[in-house]
């Protein structure tokens, strides 16, 4: 029996009253893009449900997508009849037949949200209950723990059926809760951040600072990798490369050595902030986890979120390394993450960072230099680039492969 | 020339060459350099390797190139069984393996590890109570080919795997070099832990090759070094090689589904035709066998002889394995599986690629006939 249909629940949208309307049409785009490999496919959305139709396109890989979309509760393939007793009589046999094995049991979970429909639940179950049991012989009733469960939802337009429910990802569709910048080093913990950041409905762009030549194109090249993977969410993501070195160079000269990588961040954190106002983003999301490093502990964050009041967003804040580097493998930015490239966090690495910097200390340090011209210069020099889910490098590779 | 001895190994596909010959030349950046070549030469290497496991259906952190079939299945078993040797020192494997299993498993028995061969049917085939009963609780490691390279004979794997959902801290290995491309296999459901592919039975070029090695499982590598491949396989990467083995894996799985009803189609040809023939003696069992292999003896004809004399119509095929035929042993499968001796040295195998004909298969039928009344009049 083959499904033409996949009958999307939303998740938390349902609860999101008058805004409703721009969280489906959120989602959908979410659902377009994610299925964009598969042109056939058409996505019907209504106030509650939404509707991939097959025409003809693998369900299985379609499935294997839709799980990975933000905002999707759960999912079923269905079928969808025609509001009469007697097609739905013949449908639910084909369809239970085509799953049924010697000696299962089975149960039917009717759902009318139109009562205008000529019989009510009790009368589903008995019709449709009644014509399985009589033509599919070794078939039983169980309705605590049943092997196949078939739901029957009578709406306006149609009835669906449907014998399986799928986890959808959970979480808001992208793009629904607003932008925010991502800072993406190249670890493994910024874009497990951009991934959870993203799964509660923010659009992300990704900021990274570049040193050349103390970093190399490769780690840029590291980065652009990550994006990618994040872009493969949302089908593309904007990654904004700052020229650091002038001021890496600066912060070396100008800074006690212990206070360097206060400073460092602290300027990092200016210059994403002067580019979330130019990207009309509210927010920035780091990947910091409390007290994993020592510019993570605390004091350290109380003295470098000194020069901004824009929200900071670190969505991994209390969980621990083991549990980030779990999801870093579920969604495959690891081993990309650890590729063995230097990165502007990993040179000019102080022997011994401070762990409790103080803001008087940090503010005084500073007040020696201008740093203001430099991060007009680097905001100025910012090189964009755009990160499509497919990579086009690749693809010169192509014919090799 | 008919060529039908595609077991032994396959011509490269031109594309896989010219793949080859652009990546040797254009970019032979070593992939642990830190500059723009070698940056070029890892994005390939990594790109060969997503596309491996797409097309294995396994993630490609699970997918780590060899040079071959014989470098895999001894990585698999050797480290394997190294590694966990402190967990138990007993391994099951079947008496049909490829030498490469079979020499590396004896290796262990030498340093003091325990070895059951399992024992086959007349079909050539294990059973999968047999290696329920084999199993004890210092078991670590148990080797069973997917299909059989003399016979072609397919093993139980979806069972065997399903017997070893039981027993979790058991490495499940699968010696699928015969059956990739020609014997459809989920490496995930059939639970299988380690799986050795060789490029050169598909198409691809010699001293190619891979091994899955589930998440989680954890091997000793055998060779010392940089620490290339994840640590499990040191010496700087053959990009060339790995990324002509993806193309060719994927050109083997684009045709697998004609292919494998071509090759069908012409094994029953060949059996139809061959079975009339006088002393015929036909091996490879006709259900549960892959498309592609085809052996049986024929009474009173010396192997060697026979395969000469079809060569000077310019056709190819073989007496046992390629691996063991130098030896001028008897085949151990066909033992295993209780034929006699003398008919085991009169036993051929025709084995087929995608792009063999019926046409083909009718010229050899004829030359055969030829050739095997030529010979008896000699002999006899």
């Amino acid at each position: 029996m083959k499904y033409d249909r996949i009958l999307i629940r939303y998740g938390e949208i349902s609860t999101k009253g008058r805004n409703r309307n721009k969280f489906v049409e959120k989602l959908r785009k979410s659902v377009r893009i994610a299925l964009a490999p598969f042109p056939n496919v058409k996505v019907e959305a209504s106030r509650d449900r939404m509707y991939v139709l097959l025409n003809g396109e693998n369900g299985k890989d379609v499935i294997g997508k839709l799980k990975n979309v933000f905002g999707i509760q759960s999912f079923s393939p269905a079928i969808k009849v025609d509001r009469d007793v007697e097609v739905l009589k013949q449908t639910s046999l084909e369809l239970v037949t085509s799953l049924y094995n010697e000696g299962e049991t089975f149960k039917i979970t009717p759902k009318r949200s139109d009562k205008a429909f000529e019989l009510n639940t009790d009368g589903i179950n008995h019709a449709i209950g009644g014509h399985l049991l009589q033509n599919i012989p070794g078939l039983k009733v169980d309705v605590k723990n049943p092997d196949i469960n078939l739901r029957i939802e009578v709406r306006k337009e149609a009835i669906y059926l449907s014998c399986e429910i799928i986890q959808g990802a959970g979480g808001l569709p992208v793009g629904s809760s607003g932008k925010a910048m991502l800072m993406l080093s190249g670890g493994i913990d910024s874009p497990v951040a951009g991934y959870m950041a993203m799964k509660r409905g923010l659009e992300i762009e990704a900021v990274h600072f570049f040193s050349p030549p103390f970093t190399s194109e490769r780690s840029k090249e590291k980065v652009v990798d990550l994006s990618r993977k994040l872009a493969g969410i949302y089908g593309s993501i904007k990654l904004h490369i700052v020229p650091f070195t002038n001021i890496q160079q600066a912060i070396r000269e100008q800074i006690p050595e212990n206070y360097s990588m206060t400073t460092t961040r602290r300027m990092m954190l200016r210059i994403t902030d002067e580019i979330r106002k130019k990207q009309d983003g509210l927010a920035i999301v780091t990947g910091e986890s409390l007290g994993q490093v020592a510019s993570q502990t605390l004091e350290s964050m109380y003295a470098i979120n000194e020069v901004t009041n824009t929200p900071i967003l670190r969505p991994l804040i209390t969980m621990d390394k083991t549990d980030i580097i779990k999801i870093a493998q579920e969604i495959d930015t690891l081993e990309i993450s650890n590729r063995p490239f230097e990165d502007c966090c990993t040179i000019f690495v102080p022997s011994s960072p401070k762990t409790k910097p103080k803001r008087e200390k940090v503010n005084r340090y500073e007040s020696y230099f201008d740093f203001e011209p430099m991060i007009q210069e680097a905001v100025e020099k910012v090189e964009t680039l755009v990160i499509k889910q497919v990579d086009e490098q690749h693809s010169e590779f192509e014919s090799l492969f | 020339m008919i060529y039908f001895d595609n077991s032994a190994t396959t011509k490269p596909y031109n594309e896989v060459l010219d793949s080859f010959v652009t990546v040797s030349s254009k970019y032979f950046g070593n992939p642990s350099s830190l500059h723009s070549m070698g940056g070029q030469a890892e994005k390939l290497l990594s790109q060969a390797r997503e596309q491996v496991a797409k097309l294995l259906s396994v993630r490609p952190s699970e997918i780590y190139f060899t040079s071959g079939g014989t470098e895999s299945n001894n990585i698999a078993i050797k480290g394997a069984a190294l590694l966990n040797r402190s967990r138990g020192r007993h391994l099951i494997t079947s008496s049909v393996e490829h030498a490469s299993v079979m020499a590396a498993m004896e290796q262990l028995e030498q340093v003091g590890f325990e070895i059951t061969y399992l024992p086959v049917d007349e079909y050539g085939r294990v059973s999968v109570d047999d290696v329920k009963n084999a199993i004890r609780p210092d078991t670590t490691v148990i080797s069973i080919m997917q299909v059989n390279n003399e016979v072609g004979t397919i093993q139980p794997i979806k069972e065997i795997g399903d017997l070893l959902k039981k027993y979790p801290s058991i490495l499940f290995h699968v010696d699928t070099v015969q059956g990739i491309g020609k014997v459809p296999m989920n490496l995930y459901e059939n639970r299988v832990d380690l799986c050795s592919l060789s490029a050169h039975k598909f198409h691809g070029l010699k001293g190619t090759g891979a091994l899955f090695i589930r998440e989680g499982a954890r091997l000793a590598p055998l060779f010392s070094g940089g620490n290339q491949e994840r640590q499990m396989r040191s010496g700087t990467e053959n990009v060339a090689g790995a990324v002509s083995m993806a193309k060719a894996l994927r050109m083997t799985m684009d045709n697998s589904k004609a292919g494998i009803n071509n090759m069908r189609e012409i094994q029953t040809l060949l059996r139809g035709e061959l079975s009339s023939f006088e002393g015929v003696q036909i091996h490879t069992p006709i259900n549960g066998s892959a498309p592609h292999i085809f052996n049986f003896s024929l009474n009173g004809l010396k192997a060697e002889v026979f395969i000469h004399a079809l060569e000077q119509d310019g056709i190819f095929v073989s007496t046992t394995s390629a691996c063991s035929s130098k030896k001028k042993t008897s085949s151990k499968t066909l033992l295993a599986m209780g034929v006699p001796e003398t008919i085991a040295d009169s036993a051929f195998r025709i084995s087929l690629s995608f792009a063999n004909t019926k046409e083909e298969a009718l010229m050899v039928i004829a030359a055969m006939k030829k050739a095997a009344n030529q010979l008896r009049k000699v002999m006899n």
